[in-house]
């Protein structure tokens, strides 16, 4: 007993690495014993190697902390302020002042005394979890919010289950509680929803940074200098607040595209506003201003969403049957869902939905060339090469296969995106305006990307190898909806080349990316070459729609 | 048990999901006499068409059935006659008859049992008896786990602690134990995940799980056969979202019925098959399976062999 004691705390001491707890869980007592009852026999040498490993394996199973890389983001500390973004050109707003705010009061009136007054008591006072709320914001309001988003999406992202009857019910957002719940958010779904928080934070951050220059009023700690600001301070106007802002326009757009989720919505919005106060960043006078600034930005967007022509999205009955029997009067084998029972195709009208950066006429003309005519030898030789890979699943394409899978429960690719260029920004310390319009670039041109994939898919409503060929099997979920071209391949590419030109020294690292998450899509065996290929092709031309776009906005 | 050659069975796995945990003569109260080896193949077939998403028992229309194919190779070795050393190590493959999903298929995980009889107690033609068994079980190969259901296991390193007491009146026995699992997190392809929360990490808390086993029926030289009762409950994890895909740290539970028997030859002596089946009787976030499973074993007894050798 005693030996073993030994040996296994100096098994701790090797195994411990600095800034490493791996001892969250100490070694429960039921071991000892069990140990103990052996150990009586007589000794053994063979049962003490025995022993030693199990505590070894023991130790290995009670590590459970799991470190989250997003969590504990470092507070936004922007290298530049951008104090005149107000001059950047807006995205919908026609310019940035379209929205008045109204001139704040005197910071020598009473009322404004008592509003430092009210910081200075709440920043005198901050609990522990009102610290746990200053440090989760102050890593930016533009990259939480995004957080908040793909997680919204990841809990939306579940296609309904079937009726009793073999059809499937189609959620419905004016009554969103009831199943199956509103939305499903989809990729198409999703990139649409990220697209328009991004476009509307940036055009509110615009008008937020215009009316900060303009009014120019200091921050509370200033005024009152025994007010203890909780977060790196920016030496920016603080009227109105770019955090209530944020809180304001998203809060409505998320209200508008997560109906269910309101109750939760509501709590992240009145986060963000408090923690200005307790953190002594803001008084509640710029607090108002910013909130109604964000809302009247929302409601321009909201206007535009309602009538971007999503709402039709889905289809009826008689489209879906005639998207089936216009490809087969071409002569061409028309994609038929392999799910059973047999699923509508998602969203078939997408690629009718308005784009952000181009007009309908170009979106056209960028569409992807026909693909290989089904009857061709060029198809037959790309659906051998599809089986090649079903058969020959190696782990490191299997391991490329998942991890950009981005499937059914996930945040789906336009998410992945966001994800890669949130913690990406991080390291660039961007200024809360110059995220904001970076994410909008970034999402404009993936939900484009995904008007202009679902515009091809629809057009040529080819079928999936599997469907040709049912001796394939996929080593992922296979999406139901057409297979030409790559949602994943169009997606990444999109992305990979705003990416790239925001961050140029990471292009040719995030164009490997794309190839890799459009090639994972052929390994998965979904997907034909010329599916990929087609979809990086569009995702880079739309892509160089937002580079264009980001090179006149002022911001450079 | 009083048996010059004491017994060896193999009981019935563990399936949870398609992934299946491997468990041997683990839980049955026969222990090996010293310096004999017992060594063997088992073959098991399990299959489900049914599945509990949360407590929703539903229909597997994409996947039809969800098939596993086990082949094991294990051995119990007779350190002392109340102390065995236990291995099985097995290969895994599924496939789903419907749908397009591809079925995995791979060699598992090596799983190694300590089992020790501290107490027996034997009066007139009945007897008790109480063992203490450690276990740990680790991958042998970098299989996919994130693959639920066609995976063909969970990854995690595993430690299990249990308890076993037996009591046996002439050919009549019943064998009662409870475990303790504990695993380790496992590492996914995926860098982010979504279970009642974002996690952006490609590491997965692995919640500990409990398992019983009460097995009672016939035993004798010649013969066992048996009723096998057992669970297995999951402390924590979280339930499958209606049409999402499961999870590896799903809360996953399950109850089922079994039955096992074994035939021990006289000639060539050493020489034994066994067979048994089981069926799900209650789940949660697994397949509600079915399984059939035969095996062959052979006892090598190195004190014969010992013996000849000095004889010679």
């Amino acid at each position: 007993m005693e030996v073993f004691f030994t040996l296994s705390i100096s098994i701790k001491r090797k195994q411990r690495k600095p800034g490493a707890n791996i001892f969250t869980h100490a070694l429960p007592g039921i071991f000892q014993i069990n140990t103990y009852l052996v150990m009586n026999t007589k000794t053994n040498h063979n049962m003490k190697r025995i022993i030693i490993l199990f505590a070894v394996i023991t130790l290995a199973a009670c590590n459970k902390a799991i470190t989250d890389r997003v969590k504990y983001s470092q507070p936004l500390s922007p290298a530049k302020l951008d104090e005149s973004a107000g001059n950047w050109m807006p995205i919908l707003l026609n310019s940035a002042t379209e929205f008045a705010v109204p001139v704040p009061q005197l910071v020598s009136g009473d009322a404004y005394k008592a509003e430092v007054n009210e910081v200075r008591q709440m920043n005198a006072s901050i609990s522990v979890e009102q610290q746990k709320i200053i440090r989760y914001w102050a890593a930016g309001g533009v990259l939480r919010w995004n957080e908040i988003m793909r997680e919204l999406v990841a809990l939306h992202n579940l296609p309904p289950y079937q009726n009793g009857d073999g059809t499937y019910p189609f959620p419905n957002a004016a009554n969103p509680f009831a199943y199956p719940t509103f939305p499903f958010a989809n990729p198409p779904y999703a990139a649409r929803a990220y697209a328009y928080v991004a476009a509307a934070q940036y055009d509110a951050l615009v008008a937020c940074y215009k009316y900060k220059g303009l009014y120019n009023r200091m921050p509370p700690y200033r005024a009152d200098r025994s007010i203890q600001p909780q977060i790196p301070v920016q030496e920016l106007p603080s009227y109105p607040s770019e955090d209530a802002v944020l809180a304001g326009v998203t809060g409505e757009l998320l209200k508008l595209l997560f109906p269910a989720d309101t109750a939760y919505i509501s709590l992240k919005i009145n986060e963000q506003k408090n923690y200005r106060l307790w953190a002594g960043v803001n008084v509640r006078s710029d607090l108002d201003a910013g909130e109604a600034l964000g809302k009247s930005v929302a409601s321009k967007f909201i206007t535009r969403a309602r009538a971007d022509k999503t709402g039709a999205a889905v289809g009826n009955a008689a489209l879906w049957a005639q998207l089936e029997t216009q490809t087969v009067a071409k002569g061409e084998i028309p994609w038929i869902s392999q799910e059973t029972p047999k699923r509508p195709p998602m969203l078939p009208l997408f690629g009718n939905v308005r784009t952000w950066l181009m007009d309908s006429a170009t979106l056209i003309s960028t569409r992807a060339p026909a693909p290989p005519l089904t009857g061709s030898e060029q198809f037959k030789k790309e659906t051998e090469e599809v089986k090649w890979y079903a058969d020959h699943p190696s782990r490191e394409r299997m391991e490329i296969v998942h991890f950009w899978a981005d499937g059914v429960g996930t945040y789906t690719p336009p998410g992945h995106w966001n994800a890669i260029a949130c913690e990406d920004f991080v390291s660039q310390s961007f200024s809360e305006v110059r995220w904001a319009r970076n994410l909008a670039l970034l999402n404009m041109a993936m939900m484009d990307a995904a008007i202009n994939c679902w515009n091809t898919k629809f057009f040529y409503f080819n079928p999936r190898p599997s469907q040709v060929d049912p001796s394939i099997k996929t080593l992922t979920g296979l999406p139901n909806f057409p297979s030409y071209t790559s949602g994943h391949s169009t997606f990444s590419a999109a992305a990979a080349t705003v990416l790239g030109y925001i961050m140029p020294t990471k292009a040719t690292g995030y164009n490997n990316m794309a190839k890799e998450a459009s090639n994972s899509r052929m390994y998965g065996a979904i997907h034909y070459r010329s599916d990929c290929e087609g979809g990086l092709e569009c995702g880079n031309r739309v892509g160089a729609f937002a580079v264009t776009r980001g090179r006149a906005d002022g911001a450079n | 048990m009083k048996t010059s050659l004491k017994k060896f069975a193999a009981t019935v796995a563990v399936t949870i999901a398609s992934a299946t945990v491997f468990s041997q003569t683990d839980n049955d109260a026969i222990m090996m006499t010293q310096n004999n080896f017992c060594t063997g193949f088992m073959y098991q077939h399990s299959s489900w068409d049914e599945y509990w998403e949360g407590s929703f028992k539903r229909p597997a229309l994409n996947m039809g059935a969800v098939s596993t194919q086990m082949f094991g190779v294990m051995g119990n070795y007779g350190i002392k006659d109340n102390l065995n050393l236990l291995f099985s190590l097995p290969y895994v493959k599924t496939k789903a008859s419907a749908g397009t999903l591809h079925g995995m298929k791979g060699l598992q995980d090596l799983s190694l049992w300590v089992k020790y009889m501290p107490l027996e107690i034997e009066k007139g033609e009945s007897s008790f008896s109480l063992y203490t068994i450690g276990g740990v079980s680790f991958p042998t190969t970098n299989y996919i786990a994130d693959f639920l259901p066609l995976s063909i296991g969970l990854q995690s390193t595993n430690v299990s602690f249990r308890g076993m007491a037996d009591y046996q009146y002439k050919s009549l026995f019943v064998t009662a134990s409870a475990t303790y699992v504990m695993r380790s997190n496992i590492t996914i392809d995926r860098n982010s995940y979504y279970t009642t929360e974002m996690h952006y990490s490609n590491q997965v808390e692995m919640p500990d799980a409990t398992q019983f086993n009460v097995r009672a029926g016939y035993r004798a030289e010649k013969l066992i056969a048996e009723l096998i009762y057992e669970g297995w409950n999951t402390i924590g994890g979280y339930d499958i979202r209606k049409n999402d895909m499961p999870f590896p740290s799903n809360n996953m539970d399950l109850t089922r019925l079994g039955v096992n028997a074994k035939y021990t030859f006289d000639k060539p002596k050493g020489l034994s098959l066994i067979g048994g089946g089981s069926v799900t009787l209650t789940g949660r976030n697994v397949g509600k399976s079915n399984s059939v499973n035969g095996g062959v074993f052979y006892i090598i007894d190195f004190n014969k062999k010992k013996a000849k050798k000095t004889g010679s």
